[in-house]
């Protein structure tokens, strides 16, 4: 999928994945894409939980070897 | 639609205790609360300008589990559970322990106290400090980090009654 800014955010606890993707996203444009890495399992659900109270689309989320990428869309 | 508010009076001064006020408020924060804590008894040292006056101790907290974040697997695991009465005549106990709990913190890739308390300085929250307590504890203002403001029950009411959250911690 194609993104417009990278965070990683791997290693980072609670609830530093949020707080670092907050700050990405006041740094991308409306509509534009930013794609998260994280290794925090309880992000899967904290990210879906962000997304549908900011109002930013979580365009995926996917898991590969305790890896998290999540594609969010800039309200 | 309206911002939403959160409300915190934040009273323990430990450690550990730190950590709900400062993640809640920042997070809140992210997801566009107006937020707001309040500081009082010893919740103080929360905003003290030297964060190093926060310890954490298992003497009298069963429910703390003593683990060395260091060493091989089967070492990390074990528990080292201690009566109150060895932990409480062990001088230096309490520090050591904080410095374990600060490297059990790092491991984890949790936040820092004073990283947490920047990014909720940085997202806005309001930080208010109880000046009947500041007094009653022989604290100055001095002993505060800048930004914080100073009131009364009174103070935390006005905000405290329009919020959609508000927590006791």
């Amino acid at each position: 999928m194609n993104f417009d800014k990278e965070l990683d955010a791997r290693g980072l606890n609670c609830p530093l994945p949020i707080l670092r993707a907050k700050k990405a996203l006041a740094e991308v444009a409306s509509g534009q894409v930013l794609k998260i890495l994280s290794t925090d399992p309880g992000s899967v659900k904290d990210f879906a939980a962000f997304a549908k109270q900011t109002g930013n689309e979580l365009l995926s989320t996917a898991e590969a070897g305790g890896e998290f990428t999540f594609f969010m869309k800039k309200k | 639609m309206d911002t939403k508010k959160m409300a915190i009076i934040a009273t323990k001064g430990t450690l550990d205790w730190a950590y709900p006020p400062f993640i809640l408020a920042s997070t809140a924060a992210a997801l566009g609360y107006e937020t707001q804590i309040f500081f009082t008894f010893y919740g103080l040292q929360l905003v003290r300008k030297d964060l190093s006056v926060l310890k954490v101790s298992p003497l009298g907290n069963p429910g703390m589990p003593m683990k060395m974040p260091f060493g091989p697997k089967w070492f990390k695991s074990i528990n080292w559970n201690m009566p109150n009465a060895i932990q409480a005549i062990i001088p230096g106990y309490e520090n050591v322990a904080t410095a374990l709990m600060k490297q059990t913190i790092a491991n984890n890739g949790v936040a820092t106290i004073p990283d947490l308390r920047e990014l909720c300085q940085e997202a806005d929250v309001k930080f208010i400090a109880c000046q009947m307590t500041v007094e009653l504890f022989g604290f100055d203002h001095s002993d505060f980090i800048d930004g914080l403001e100073y009131g009364g029950a009174a103070t935390f009411f006005e905000f405290a009654g329009e919020t959609d959250i508000c927590l006791f911690i």
